[in-house]
């Protein structure tokens, strides 16, 4: 295992950036509970932005509501707007919830957002949707830690103590609406009643519609994160997210639910490991489809080995995503050069462990796209996953893009890409081995159409 | 049934016989409204974008910086600085202690890697609450690297899209009136508020070649610092998109005695118009003479085609949904050209004119709608039986998810939709929408497609 011991060149300015602010990731995970309405108490630009950056990925309506603060609002206080704001969504939208989550506007006028929810909720007459409030200033963290901050919100306002139930609760992280439902299926294959925060499977990828809906159907039940507190047992997919903020650390110390903590199951081991959980909990042995589709994943992971191995694959994106894609790489025998973008963590020890088939890996923090082109230029990688803003480094590398995660903007159909358990990794194995073996065809002045 | 807010209720009009016409425009969103609107730092950052010699860094935390990094269709013949984004990436040690040492630090890292021709310096929410002083550290970065290093005070909570608009028109004129201005021909003009989106500058650059008119500098599209510093040695400011750019034309004819004409480039009809009157203004009857002959060779070329997309789409109803206004009355005409109504027409910046001409335009029950939101975009759709929205891409689901078709008219589109050959290729934009066969297979079937 070599680690080389390289930097990109030091620099102040964030260039091409790689991460998204906080409040963004919280939209979208709120956007995952059923009939809640996101919410942004700050400047209108903000809920803007991030819906256009999320409607152009999802290509779904996602409405989220703002405070709008003008120039009063920022000197004497964004209370009132805070009122007349969430009176007007619920008018308009009539959620069951809200999520509000603070722009970087907010925090640092000073407002005690919590504070005037609760008031708010005090002085409403009658019926009053749930008000959850995540703390997410852009300043703090990226997207990454906005989306964790709303689940963690969430779970600790909602959930309540009381019988111990066989249910479990899964934080799957910031995947892909086809690998949630792929999730649900596995769930419902062991018989297994899961709770899945957040769930925008449908909410975020739905049909087309006879009339318009005020908000979209789908989404976890409020219901269900009220009894995540007496559940069996919650799978988290993430090994970094501190645990401080993390809703499974919560559920494990205030209520006793067993928190197991992994990445995101790519790959077989990944895969296992999650599947042993669900034997765990649901009592049942694995399915016979799931041992057939290891099977087939097996069996191509031989047919393909030769073309991966050795091969250097950049992969980019928030910690837990590149390094669960990582693992998976340093599994098939192909070389990582994983890519974090946000906050520093000194993942070098900590990524170790799910390294140990890598013949050779490299980790790189608080990357930017800049960053990452001088990374690539001396690594030489011959693949690269990640969001569809790889385009321009893959376009100029002349490497294949696999296009994964948040956002694509240049494709259809990201959110039905999977790479989750032994579907979702027999998926993106396939792709990865297309994607070198088209380059390898492509770049071929006979190009053979037998390989 | 979808209600109107409260607070919206002067920004609606239903085009009911008993309703009076008064739009209520110009203002702050209403909280919780889900406006489709941005903010300050959005409207500075638009006009300013298609300048591509220039560093364009965002000052402050890093989503403003991402959300707006390559986002515009803007072209440039040359090099694409415009293309990067760039961000001080505001932590939060920096929003206690202050961000001016990091801004200098970045601002000066950038230039002396990127070598730009100038650089602006965009201000968001935060630092104008923070108190960073920009323009002291624009002015200092100023003299020790030579170029203009200009601040753009767009804090995103001081007004809407429109006061971006004005605080890029102050920046521009910080640059204009700086450079040589000998040699520039009499038959001159600036081309204003066109962004390059795909090519269109270019389209219209090739039109006023063939006139015989010299451009002197285009703001912003494929802009260059320094032709823009020439800008106040043109005869005429030809302006287009005149809601961001209305406030430079307005003080160059103030200070530099430039007039100006408002145009737009869009359909057959205000592009014909626009080339008629700059060779009114700045020609002589062999101009005039010239540009007769471009618009007849150009409709020419264009009209077959159209007149087939014309029989195909007769009767359709459109829903306009766009940034400034004067887009929108071009639009309403150039439906009109393919045979269609248009039932619903609003936009995010008009002023109380612009809705007062918009209404003499429309018909007697077109709804105009000023800062709208999803909810009544999706009410109208379904009360007035849209079969086609044209707007941007936070529009576009509204009018998918309800079977409706959809033409992208905003900045991020990639298909050239200015003068003639820019009609066809709206007109076709328009034809593969309304008459794809999918909307047949949809819930809410198109009476176009064999539905219902």
């Amino acid at each position: 295992m070599v680690i080389a011991d390289m930097k990109p060149a030091p620099h102040e300015a964030a260039r091409n950036a790689c991460h998204l602010c906080a409040p963004l990731g919280a939209g979208l995970a709120f956007a995952g509970v059923a009939n809640t309405l996101p919410y942004l108490h700050g400047g209108q630009g903000c809920a803007t932005y991030i819906r256009r950056y999320t409607i152009s990925h999802f290509r779904e309506p996602v409405d989220i509501a703002s405070s709008s603060f003008g120039e009063n609002a920022t000197v004497f206080g964004g209370k009132g707007n805070l009122f007349k704001g969430l009176n007007n969504v619920i008018k308009q939208y009539h959620p069951a919830m809200i999520g509000v989550a603070s722009t970087c506007l907010a925090e640092t006028i000073g407002e005690d957002v919590a504070a005037q929810i609760k008031e708010f909720y005090l002085q409403s007459d009658g019926w009053c949707p749930e008000l959850i409030f995540a703390p997410t200033p852009s300043y703090v963290g990226s997207h990454y830690d906005g989306f964790h901050r709303a689940v963690f919100a969430t779970v600790t306002a909602l959930a309540r103590a009381g019988e111990k139930k066989q249910n479990i609760n899964i934080l799957p992280n910031m995947i892909s609406p086809a690998d949630i439902r792929y999730l649900r299926e596995m769930c419902s294959d062991f018989s297994l009643d899961a709770t899945i925060l957040p769930d925008y499977s449908e909410t975020l990828d739905g049909g087309s519609w006879a009339e318009y809906h005020r908000i979209p159907e789908g989404g976890t039940l409020l219901y269900d994160i009220r009894r995540m507190g007496q559940s069996a047992a919650t799978i988290e997919f993430s090994n970094f997210l501190e645990p401080e903020v993390s809703a499974g650390n919560y559920l494990a110390k205030t209520f006793g639910v067993t928190n197991h903590r992994m990445g995101i199951p790519v790959g077989v081991a990944a895969a296992d490991e999650f599947m042993k959980l669900l034997e765990q909990y649901s009592r049942i042995s694995i399915p016979a489809k799931y041992i057939k589709e290891r099977g087939r994943l097996l069996d191509s992971y031989v047919d393909g080995h030769k073309y991966v191995f050795g091969k250097r694959a950049l992969v980019f994106g928030d910690v837990d995503f590149a390094v669960s894609i990582g693992a998976f790489l340093a599994e098939i025998g192909m070389i990582p050069i994983i890519c974090t973008a946000g906050k520093e963590r000194n993942l070098r020890e900590p990524v170790k462990p799910h390294m140990q088939k890598a013949l050779e890996f490299h980790i790189f923090e608080g990357m930017d796209f800049v960053a990452m082109g001088e990374i690539a230029d001396k690594l030489k990688p011959d693949i690269i996953i990640g969001s569809g803003k790889g385009y321009p480094l893959a376009r100029r590398l002349q490497v294949p893009l696999i296009r994964l995660n948040f956002p694509i903007h240049d494709r259809l159909g990201g959110t039905r890409l999977r790479c989750l358990g032994y579907g979702g990794t027999q998926e993106l194995f396939d792709r990865v081995v297309n994607g070198l073996l088209e380059k390898q065809q492509d770049d071929s002045s006979i190009g053979h159409a037998y390989l | 049934m979808i209600d109107i807010l409260k607070d919206r209720q002067n920004q609606v009009f239903e085009g009911r016989k008993d309703q009076k016409f008064e739009m209520s425009c110009d203002k702050i969103s209403a909280a919780g409204s889900v406006s489709q609107r941005a903010c300050v730092f959005c409207g500075s950052r638009v006009v300013l974008y298609p300048i591509a010699d220039a560093v364009h860094l965002v000052h402050g935390p890093v989503g403003c910086a991402a959300y707006t990094w390559d986002i515009r269709g803007a072209l440039s013949s040359g090099p694409e600085l415009h293309r990067l984004s760039f961000s001080t990436d505001l932590k939060e040690k920096d929003v206690i202690f202050g961000g001016e040492k990091k801004l200098y630090k970045v601002l000066t890292e950038l230039i002396d890697t990127y070598h730009p021709k100038a650089a602006f310096v965009y201000g968001t929410c935060i630092v104008g609450v923070i108190g960073d002083d920009m323009d002291a550290v624009c002015r200092t970065v100023s003299r020790e690297k030579g170029i203009d290093v200009i601040p753009v005070h767009s804090e995103g909570f001081k007004g809407t899209k429109k006061n971006g608009y004005q605080a890029a028109c102050i920046a521009l004129s910080n640059i204009i009136g700086t450079g040589d201005i000998s040699g520039i021909p009499e038959a001159s003009l600036n081309i204003m508020g066109d962004f390059n989106v795909a090519g269109e500058t270019w389209q219209i650059k090739s039109y006023y070649k063939r006139m015989g008119v010299n451009v002197v500098a285009s703001i912003t599209g494929d802009g260059r610092v320094n032709e823009i510093r020439r800008a106040h040695g043109a005869r005429l400011n030809v302006v287009q998109c005149s809601g961001s750019m209305m406030t430079l034309a307005q003080s160059m004819k103030e200070k530099y005695n430039i007039p100006f004409i408002r145009v737009s480039y869009f359909g057959i009809e205000d592009m014909s118009k626009a080339l008629y009157e700059v060779a009114e203004r700045l020609g002589d009857a062999a101009m005039l003479e010239r540009t007769k002959s471009l618009v007849q060779e150009e409709v020419a070329a264009i009209m077959p085609e159209i007149r087939y997309y014309r029989t195909k789409l007769e009767g359709a109803r459109a829903l306009v949904y766009t940034g400034g206004a004067f887009k929108v009355f071009s639009l309403v005409r150039s439906l009109r050209t393919l045979g269609m109504k248009t039932v619903v027409a609003g936009s995010q910046t008009g002023d109380k004119e612009d809705y007062q001409q918009l209404r003499d335009l429309c018909d007697e029950d077109t709804v105009l709608l000023d800062d709208t939101n999803p909810m009544e975009l999706a009410k109208y759709i379904q009360e007035k039986d849209v079969d086609l929205l044209i707007g941007g891409v936070k529009e576009r689901p509204i009018a998918y998810k309800l079977g409706v078709g959809f033409c992208d008219h905003n900045h991020e589109r990639k298909i050239c939709l200015a003068g003639y050959s820019g009609m066809l290729n709206f007109s076709r934009e328009v034809y593969s929408s309304v008459c794809s066969p999918v909307w047949s297979l949809m819930p809410r079937r198109r009476k176009f497609t064999g539905g219902i």
